[in-house]
């Protein structure tokens, strides 16, 4: 083990911060490297977990609580890693990072988003919501440190902006910078975005308003989120009475994501209590192929038990909006029969598409676009960024890494 | 204890504006103890730092107390090397929950001054517990998950040490035939590699092969685990262990409702491995060749009667398995009976091409399996899409089974812990004895709601056990496939190796990584009432014959719940301790009646609660400022002397903010919560003792995200004390 050289790891989600915890508790140094304003990722955005039904912001805590003492990890946010050279033990890294403008002078006291009118559309919240221009994305936000959305904001509150900041830590001026980098190992952890469900053209995606994603049902449910957790249909903000969640929406299917992402039905079961909880008079149903519900059989056993739950095993062949409602056509495929079913919403449980656009390496990658492990040529990929996960998984598999790397240093 | 204390007071973020900073200065440096007691506009930037850097470097300050943002803040910036430094939250929990400029808000400034005096009058710097330590690694199963963790660590440096059971290397994995594709197109079966693996495992010199062994016993902790291996008949001394010891598939013999034992042609998918391995894919009863093939899934699987859970492969396993069978004979039919198809991730793809080689799928509940007239079997299914029941006449029925962890049917580590000898599963409890009966010991409540893995924290810290510096991989902690299973060794190895890296340098592990406390107990006054011993939740403690506590520094957690469990107080840690929340709670201030000022102590557990507490102060969300807030490491730590000192001066109420406790707790020392809450339904002989309502103590729990909900419950609390009055033992 020489440990002169960082480890670098892109990506802050759950697997980039389990690795760089990992190392760094190891002694070894780490750059992270991360492309929002803040960390957590997905994770951060979710609002419960199965099967515990616990805020995933518990474990965050500790997280967050050991990052902050890890003097030897370098973050670096709203960052991208642009080139890569070299190999396991001796790579050179390029690292752009746009500016923040706000500089490590902010105590997170607020005073610039009071003073601010300019708004921006909340994309922690998936557009659910809009945030003032500069703003934290969650009481939670690490680090604790606001951001300027500069292009989002009007001239006359960027001046407003920097005279609210007492502490001088709003930076109209400030440049993006780009590091050069030598490190001894790179473990890429760029997480996952959900299918572009709109595509899928027979699901009313991206044309009726209440076909959402299971992302946005997270955060509809979310007491920290846009609605404070009541679940109110995005169309007209009336609280729905009845859902439905359309499984495998492009997963499994050859037009679209062959494979199954493996979460979903947990999400959509876990969302389904979501709705059972705010709504206790809701119909809620579930169109599926199959239920893969994983080891969790119990958690599945009690949603399958709920008497406002339906579980069918049925192909949605299209949403349209009819009248007030959504209206759903489903081939049952027990029964043989086309039913038609009308809900205030509808909830696509999307599937995980690997961030790996744009790689600065060559690499190699499924015919989906994960990437493989191939440890002779170094990089090391975890979490959903090499397949699709939950996040149990994810932390044991960033757990992985953070050994693989150990034995590239 | 002597220390120097500065007093840095930032009147940043709106704190000077709403508080009379003479007035507290003046009790900093009387009842606060403090040398000195400055301000600044804003302590967190470089001019801030320096100020108080200069204090140091004069030798006028050994402790610097900031009283500013919350603990949870600017850790970076407010730390001056080495120097120990003491937080005080005058901004989330003081005065962006409460009026400015308000007597009640002074007040309570007032009093957190107060009780940083009192605390440091007990407290000293934390000395760090350092052992001689092996950090050689003991691997128990030399299957693919055992060799994986052993190669790892063999890689970074370390000595293993693998004890298998069996005669060979290899594990499960050795009566396998083939394994499924695990590299994209999925399309054909990947041979049986195990081999290559076991000879690498043979080659390494940094590893030590135990064959047809087993562990006799473990005793010691981390660092200095002894290990006896019955078989080998050696003696090893390792720093950690990973447990790999795989799966057991599952008991088929309980499986006669399904034909097995019973039907000469049932099979289990592990037997047909065996049969695929030796080329005698025929039917058994009468060699026969294999037309008809049928795979029942689930055997014994996701049945509340068998096991409860999915093991996550089974399905996988059969459309592998269709292939041998098309491959003996490319003519077979071969039928898949399933309730839910499950190949999450790229398996999907594999189920995809499979499908193409005309397996017949079908969504069934498996009525019967009966011998057929000339051999083979008859299976009756209700087909779930057409309703109706359809005999299916196989040359052979394959049950596939799912995966028991190894640790449930035999003993693996025989740990020599007072605890018990093996790796508590999640839902295993400890209960709390209720009388002062000696001889009633712990009570392991096992509910297997989880089918007895053993974890701690199956999601945010899925290698967390609760056996420090043990740690289970592959098939033995959760249903894998063999990919999965190497994998997670990787994981599982890099823990062991960390565990010992920290705890030689005195540090603890998950989750106060690097706290360098350990508790120290008064043993000369201990009265061998074990309930430290019986209620660490990492097993830390172990008894000498008379029932004194033998501690193990290694293997503790830094949760306290060893010194809220004593009744004499003898446990405690340099900066943490029974006296020294004893002597902040004296040093409240507390109002006389005639002032109308109620006074509430509230214990708040400071991985959950206490998060929840900033975020209502960031959503500047109002409390009420009678309120003082002790923040405690874990609500286990809950020592009753505590709520009888604070009903005697006088308090009116005490409120405990704790984790969620129960099946699905959130507590981060698994049961911390929990024993507070049980320790609480006894402080009622102390408020009868002293003639007062049980409704003075109240214990709420509050999850992390449930932050709005604080003032409520804060509020709800101080209206049921006014309507009961005031503590009859005010002055």
């Amino acid at each position: 083990m020489s440990q002169s050289k960082p480890t670098l790891v892109v990506g802050g989600g759950m697997s980039g911060i389990s690795t760089a915890l990992e190392l760094s508790e190891l002694g070894l140094p780490v750059i992270l490297v991360e492309r929002s304003p803040f960390l957590g990722g997905k994770v951060a955005a979710f609002n419960k977990y199965f099967p515990k039904l616990c805020p995933p912001t518990c474990g965050l805590e500790i997280n967050y609580k050991r990052l902050r003492k890890a003097a030897n990890i370098t973050l670096h946010t709203q960052a991208r890693v642009t080139r890569v050279e070299g190999g396991p033990g001796d790579y050179s890294v390029t690292i752009e990072v746009e500016p923040r403008f706000v500089n490590d002078r902010c105590t997170a006291c607020g005073a610039c988003a009071e003073a601010c009118a300019s708004e921006r559309e909340d994309d922690f919240n998936q557009s659910l919501a809009k945030t003032k221009a500069i703003y934290l994305s969650s009481p939670m936000a690490y680090p604790r440190r606001y951001v300027l959305d500069k292009e989002a904001c009007d001239e006359g509150d960027l001046a407003k902006i920097q005279e609210a900041c007492k502490y001088g830590a709003v930076d109209l001026e400030e440049e993006g910078s780009v590091l050069t980098e030598s490190v001894g190992a790179i473990v890429w952890a760029t997480g996952f975005s959900p299918y572009d469900a709109s595509r899928v053209e027979y699901l009313g995606r991206g044309e009726l308003p209440d076909v959402i994603n299971n992302l946005q049902m997270e955060r509809l449910a979310d007491k920290t989120g846009p609605t404070g957790g009541k679940l109110l249909r995005p169309s007209d903000g009336k609280e729905v009475t009845s859902v439905a969640f359309v499984q495998c929406a492009g997963s499994r299917d050859l037009k679209h994501l062959a494979y199954c992402s493996g979460i979903c039905c947990l999400a959509s079961l876990k969302q389904i209590s979501y709705v059972r909880e705010a709504a206790p008079d809701a119909k809620v149903y579930m169109f599926h192929i199959d239920v893969r519900a994983g080891k969790y059989e119990q958690f599945y056993a009690r949603i399958q038990a709920d008497e406002g739950v339906e579980i069918v095993k049925g192909k949605v062949a299209g949403i349209f909006q009819e009248g007030d409602s959504l209206r759903l056509q489903v081939e049952d495929i027990e029964s043989g029969e086309a039913i038609k079913v009308d809900v205030d919403m509808a909830v696509l449980a999307t599937g995980m598409v690997p961030n790996t656009q744009d790689l600065p390496f060559e690499a190699s990658t499924d015919d989906y676009g994960f990437l493989m492990m191939d440890e002779s040529k170094g990089i090391i990929p975890t979490g959903c960024v090499r397949r699709p996960a939950d996040v149990a998984t994810v932390v044991q598999d960033a757990t992985g890494a953070a050994m693989r790397a150990l034995c590239q240093e | 204890m002597e220390h120097k204390i500065g007093v840095y007071i930032c009147t940043g973020c709106g704190i000077g504006d709403a508080l009379d900073l003479a007035a507290i200065e003046k009790v900093a440096t009387s009842d606060g103890k403090a040398a000195l007691c400055k301000t600044h506009e804003c302590l967190c930037s470089q001019e801030g730092h320096a100020l108080v850097q200069a204090d140091i470097d004069a030798g006028d300050v050994d402790v610097v107390a900031v009283a500013a943002c919350s603990m949870r803040e600017k850790q970076a910036e407010l730390s001056w090397g080495e120097t120990w430094v003491e937080r005080i939250n005058y901004r989330e929990q003081l005065v962006w929950s409460h009026e400015p400029n308000d007597e009640d808000t002074q007040w309570l400034a007032e009093d957190y001054m107060r009780m940083l005096g009192a605390r440091m009058e007990h407290v000293t710097r934390p000395e760090p517990h350092i052992e001689e330590m092996s950090d050689r690694v003991l691997v128990v199963g030399g299957g693919i998950s055992g060799m994986s963790a052993a190669l790892f660590a063999a890689r970074a440096g370390k000595e293993v040490v693998i004890v298998e059971k069996e005669d060979g290397l290899g594990g499960f994995l050795r009566r396998v035939h083939r394994r499924f594709p695990v590299a994209p197109p999925y399309q054909e079966l990947e041979e049986n590699d195990i081999q290559a693996t076991i000879d690498q495992v043979i080659a390494n010199d940094k590893i030590t092969v135990h064959l047809s062994s087993t562990i006799g016993k473990i005793d010691g902790a981390p660092g200095r685990f002894e290990v006896t291996v019955e078989g080998a008949g050696a003696k090893e001394t390792v720093g950690s262990i990973v447990v790999a010891a795989g799966f057991v598939p599952y008991d088929a013999g309980k499986l006669t409702h399904l034909g097995y034992g019973e039907v000469k042609d049932v099979v289990t998918s592990v037997e047909l491995e065996e049969m695929a391995r030796e080329g005698k894919l025929v039917r058994p009863s009468d060699g026969a060749d294999l037309e008809t093939v049928v795979f029942v899934q689930c055997a014994g699987s996701r049945d509340p009667d068998h096991l409860d859970y999915c093991s996550t492969t089974c399905c996988s396993v059969s459309l592998k398995q269709t292939r041998y069978i098309r491959e003996a004979n490319e003519d077979a039919k071969t039928y898949v009976l399933y309730k839910d198809l499950r190949t999450p991730g790229q398996w999907e793809i594999f189920y995809q091409n499979v499908a193409k080689d005309g397996t017949i799928f079908v969504k069934s509940e498996v009525k019967s399996v009966a011998a057929g007239e000339d051999g083979g079997a008859v299976v009756t299914v209700q087909d779930v899409l057409l309703g109706e029941d359809v005999e299916i006449e196989a040359d052979l029925v394959v049950l596939a089974v799912g995966q028991v962890p190894a640790c449930q049917n035999e003993q693996l580590l025989k740990l020599g812990y007072r605890q018990g000898p093996e790796l508590p599963s999640i839902d295993a409890r400890i209960e709390i004895k209720e009388g002062d009966d000696e001889d009633e010991g712990p009570v392991e409540r096992k509910d297997e709601v989880t089918g007895g893995f053993p974890n701690s924290h199956f999601v945010c810290f899925p290698y967390e056990t609760r056996r420090t510096g043990i740690y289970a991989a592959g098939s033995v902690r959760q249903p894998t496939d063999s990919v999965t299973a190497a994998d997670d060794a990787a994981g599982a190895a890099f823990k062991a190796i960390k565990c010992v890296a920290l705890q030689s340098e005195g540090k603890a592990v998950h989750p106060r990584v690097g706290d360098m406390s350990w508790p120290d107990f008064a043993l000369q006054r201990c009265t061998q009432c074990k309930r430290c011993t019986e209620e660490c939740p990492f097993g830390a403690l172990d008894e000498d014959e008379k029932g004194t506590p033998k501690p193990n520094p290694t293997r503790c957690r830094r949760c306290g719940v060893c010194m809220g469990a004593c009744p004499e107080r003898i446990v405690g840690f340099a900066d943490y301790s029974v006296q020294s929340i004893n002597s902040m709670i004296k040093g409240i201030y507390v109002a006389e009646e005639w002032e109308e000022k109620p006074a509430v102590l509230c214990l708040v557990c400071e991985n959950d609660a206490y998060p929840a507490l900033d975020m209502a102060g960031l959503a500047r969300m109002k409390h009420s400022p009678f309120v003082r807030v002790v923040p405690m490491r874990c609500l286990g730590g809950l020592n009753l002397q505590w709520i009888a000192d604070a009903m005697a001066k006088g308090f009116d109420g005490v409120l405990l903010l704790g984790c969620k406790a129960g099946d699905d707790y959130q507590c981060h020392f698994i049961q911390g919560s929990e024993l507070a809450q049980t320790r609480l339904g006894k402080v009622q002989e102390t408020l009868d003792r002293l003639m007062l309502e049980s409704e003075r103590v109240a214990f709420h729990e509050v999850e992390i995200d449930s932050f709005g909900a604080i003032p409520g419950i804060i509020d709800s609390f101080m209206e049921r004390l006014e309507e009961l009055g005031p503590n009859p033992f005010k002055d």
